[in-house]
């Protein structure tokens, strides 16, 4: 096969991080080949200077043997490469076909409607991309408005696909399909980088791998011909364990009780009467597609959504009404699903984002006047044992790499010492290492008694850290499984609305 | 340091492509630049008397920049300053000559306090309430509510209830312990500059040491954010728009208790206008407001002496800071020169380094 894309000895610098130290990649025609590599390595910094987002300081990227030098992304969608951003940006009031043709418009100023969805759908019956042209974007689902993207990227006439991160925000079905789309585009002859955390997605698509770490690649190897601990081992540059060990443990005490919850968005229940509890040193996992009112509930329970009836009992007192400032000082810590949107405040710096919770409270705080040395120290003191990356505290979230920005939110969550700690997806966008680490943190607060609600759309990771497993089906909870006991095809089942049959 | 270098980059960039422009124009309509610079720029500093002019029209600048960079920062783009400067100005007059009796440092301050008060709430109650209750714009709630200011002034003394007795449209003259003395006789520059230095400080205290300002800024760039962090979002929005009222009524009251001592009907003061584009130039940096403040108080008094001498209109300082604001709100344009810059940057770091 011959070289499609080839990155000679591409450096790029940021004010105190070498993001990509003479990086070397080869992409033949036809194959799908993966970058994996921890939080933070560069991947992303990478596939942005191929995209003509950033430019290197040194190195070289060249096309089928001519070299080139992008200074925007539309040189690059000019020669024929194409990214979708792990954030889209789409317009969610628009359709389909008119985000697709958005910025580069057939004819002049009359748009024709008519002949432009026609225009989307053979391009969508192309690629094997089915989609509705005329459908609103913001009525689409994550894994729709993806596809959407990877339509845009070919409505360009790209010839190379690039993919960052694509499935870290999909659920478990939307990957399969993705996967099927790539396998797809594969046969039509299409290369294309598909960077991901995810050892098993990396070993099923891929032909070939890249591994980077800290800003080097250090190894180019077929997929066929390694493992997954292979990988991770690469990776992180030592030996890493891939199993979780858990320790038997009786569970103690209620903390949070919900009762007969109902949550409203808008017109539509998304939560329609769940009751469950939450016990002092257990796991509680929370599975379900989703779009089935898991993340309404821990927001409801958070105090981000009022609930529309139903109570929220948390160590015997009734929060129902409180609001997320009582609840936080309570105790209850929260890891949101969305981290930019909730967890981070992206302009301010870390210093900042690590006493987002506890801004205003001693020793960060008093009288209303905040204490610059102590939240420091304690920003110091976080960066350094969550080992968030680059070690710099006064650097702006915004810059840091995916990864790394959930590791500031992790930090904070879970240093506050609290008494519940709600997770939704914690390990989303982290590295095997890092991944890890977190597990091990959730089974550091069980050991200490405190009480885990995991909500997760990853069966594996809800199955190997969960004590009992409750099944949320369309707002409501379909069924609280011992977590030892639960089959990955009863959980399927009851995820999709099933009922399990009673047993005895 | 590096950050302010950088931060006063993007500022500098722009006065600098502004004034070559200004040249152009110059150049183009057969003036001599060189001249029309220089009689702008002695116009503006060259004497004790230009120069304390040129200070004087910097602090109302100063105050209602600052009041318009705290609703910037809180994400509540504030522009009626204009109005919220007229409500401040009409209570520190009326305060000013109906109350009487009171020692002057007493008779001051309390002109002073109700006036940025009245602004406060000028700018928080309706505006503030209709974002926080209702979402309503704030850009367009606070232009509206400027207008109505202004109006409001006309009334009161063009045969409203703030008129002197007789035929021009204008207020009283407010007392003598309601006046601010001056520091420098015969000219426009009172002790209201030490008023506005104080206040540079009291709002960089604000917004970067105190929870208070922790919670402003956190509002301002991610609402979600903020919420999640136990912040009470419209109760905050609220607030902004309110100390940012406060500080544009100040602007007011310093204006008239110093400089001007009674109400004229004129339509506007320019003040609250301008102090969108300090702000802007400043990036909402509350020291950076003093030298943005200067700049286009220099710009104002310097263009009168530059038509004087050069014949050059005194309107061109109207198309420099024109031509400041288009680059400034035309950001795009500067990534690309910073990008330049900072590779010699860099290479000049890296060449230290070994
Ligand atoms: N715009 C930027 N300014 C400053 N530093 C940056 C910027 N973008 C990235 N970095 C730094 O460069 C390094 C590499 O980041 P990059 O985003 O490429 O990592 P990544 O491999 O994609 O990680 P992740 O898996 O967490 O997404 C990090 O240390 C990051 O903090
Ligand atoms: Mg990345």
């Amino acid at each position: 096969m011959s070289v499609c894309l080839e990155i000679k000895n591409l450096t790029k610098r940021f004010p105190g991080v070498l993001a990509n130290d003479r990086v070397n990649l080869e992409l033949r025609d036809g194959e799908i080949h993966a970058i994996l590599g921890e939080n933070g390595a560069g991947k992303s910094t990478l596939v942005k200077m191929i995209y003509g987002l950033y430019q290197p300081d040194s190195g070289s990227i060249s096309l089928h043997g001519q070299e080139l030098h992008f200074s925007s992304p539309r040189q690059a969608i000019q020669a024929g490469i194409g990214m979708v951003h792990q954030h889209f940006m789409l317009i969610p009031a628009l359709t389909v076909a008119e985000n697709i043709v958005l910025g580069s418009e057939p004819g002049n100023i009359h748009y024709r409607r008519k002949e432009n969805e026609e225009v989307i759908r053979q391009l969508s019956k192309q690629y094997h991309l089915e989609i509705d042209p005329s459908a609103k974007v913001g009525d689409l689902t994550v894994g729709l408005q993806q596809r959407v993207e990877i339509l845009k990227v070919f409505y360009r006439k790209a010839k190379v696909l690039i993919l960052d991160e694509p499935t870290a925000l999909l659920t478990p079905q939307e990957v399969e399909q993705l996967i099927q789309v790539m396998e797809r585009l594969r046969e039509q002859g299409i290369p294309i980088v598909f960077i991901s955390h995810k050892l098993d997605e990396v070993k099923r698509v891929s032909d070939r791998v890249t591994v980077m770490r800290a800003g080097k690649t250090v190894a180019t190897v077929e997929t066929a011909k390694t493992t997954p601990q292979e990988l991770a081992n690469l990776m992180v540059g030592r030996e890493v364990v891939l199993q979780v060990s858990k320790p038997p443990q009786t569970a103690g005490k209620p903390v949070l009780e919900v009762q007969d919850l109902v949550v409203a968005q808008g017109h539509a229940e998304k939560v329609r009467g769940v009751s469950f509890e939450v016990r002092q040193g257990e796991i509680f996992g929370l599975a379900g597609i989703d779009g089935n009112g898991q993340f309404e509930l821990v927001d409801a329970i958070t105090g981000l959504l009022p609930a529309k009836s139903g109570k929220v009992v948390f160590r015997g007192n009734d929060i129902t009404k409180a609001n997320v400032h009582k609840r936080t000082t309570a105790g209850i810590s929260y890891i949101p699903q969305d981290r930019h949107a909730d967890g981070l405040v992206l302009d301010f710096e870390l210093t900042e984002n690590f006493v987002l919770r506890d801004f205003a409270r001693a020793p960060f705080a008093q009288f209303g006047q905040m204490h610059r040395q102590a939240i420091e120290a304690h920003a110091e003191r976080l960066s350094e044992s969550f080992d968030v990356r680059p070690h710099r505290i006064h650097a702006i979230a915004r810059n840091l790499s995916g990864g790394n920005q959930q590791k500031v939110i992790l930090a904070r969550e879970v240093s506050r010492e609290p008494e519940l700690l709600i997770a939704a997806q914690p390990t989303r966008g982290l590295d095997v290492g890092a991944i890890q680490f977190i597990h091990d943190k959730l089974l550091e607060l069980r050991a200490n008694g405190k009480a885990v609600l995991l909500v997760s759309l990853e069966l594996d990771e809800i199955m190997s850290l969960s004590d009992r497993i409750g099944v949320i089906h369309d707002g409501r909870l379909m069924a609280v499984l011992p977590g030892g006991q639960a089959t990955r095809e009863q959980l399927g089942l009851l995820m999709t609305g099933v009922k399990l049959e009673k047993e005895g | 340091m590096r950050r302010v270098l950088e931060g006063l980059l993007t500022p500098l960039v722009s006065i600098i492509i502004a004034i070559i422009i200004g040249m152009m124009v110059m150049l183009a309509t057969g003036h001599n630049p060189l001249q029309a610079y220089a009689a702008l720029f002695s116009g503006a500093f060259g004497s004790t008397y230009n120069l304390s002019n040129t200070i004087a029209s910097a602090i109302p600048l100063i105050l209602s920049g600052l009041g318009v960079a705290v609703g910037f920062k809180a994400g509540q783009f504030n522009i009626g300053a204009e109005g919220q400067y007229w409500i401040g100005s009409m209570a520190a007059v009326w305060v000013g000559y109906s109350v009487k009796g009171l020692p002057p440092v007493l008779h001051i301050a309390l002109a002073i306090v109700l006036a940025t008060v009245a602004a406060g709430l000028w700018a928080g109650i309706i505006p503030g309430l209709a974002k926080a209750l209702f979402g309503a714009h704030v850009v367009i709630t606070t232009m509206m509510m400027s207008y109505i200011a202004i109006f409001l002034n006309k009334y009161m003394v063009e045969n409203g209830p703030m008129m002197e007795k007789g035929f021009t449209p204008q207020s009283p003259v407010i007392q003598n312990s309601a006046m601010i003395p001056k520091l420098i006789e015969r000219t426009q520059l009172s002790w209201g500059l030490f008023i506005a230095l104080a206040a540079v400080l009291v709002v960089y205290w604000l917004l970067f040491k105190t929870t208070l300002g922790f919670r402003l800024r956190a509002v301002g760039s991610n609402t979600r954010g903020a919420k999640y962090a136990g912040i009470n979002v419209p109760l905050y929005m609220v607030l902004a728009l309110f100390i940012s009222g406060t500080l544009a009524g100040l602007a007011g009251a310093v204006q008239m208790l110093g400089v001007q001592q009674r109400l004229y009907d004129s339509f506007t003061s320019g003040y609250g206008f301008t102090a969108i584009v300090v702000a802007l130039l400043a990036n909402n940096n509350p020291f950076g407001i003093i030298l943005s403040a200067l700049f286009f108080a220099a710009l104002a008094t310097g263009g009168q002496s530059m038509q004087l001498v050069s014949g050059v209109p005194a309107q061109l300082t109207d198309v420099i800071s024109g031509i400041i604001i288009f680059l400034l709100a035309a950001k795009k344009i500067m990534p690309v020169i910073r990008k330049k810059w900072r590779k010699h940057l860099d290479l000049a770091t890296e060449r230290g380094a070994q």
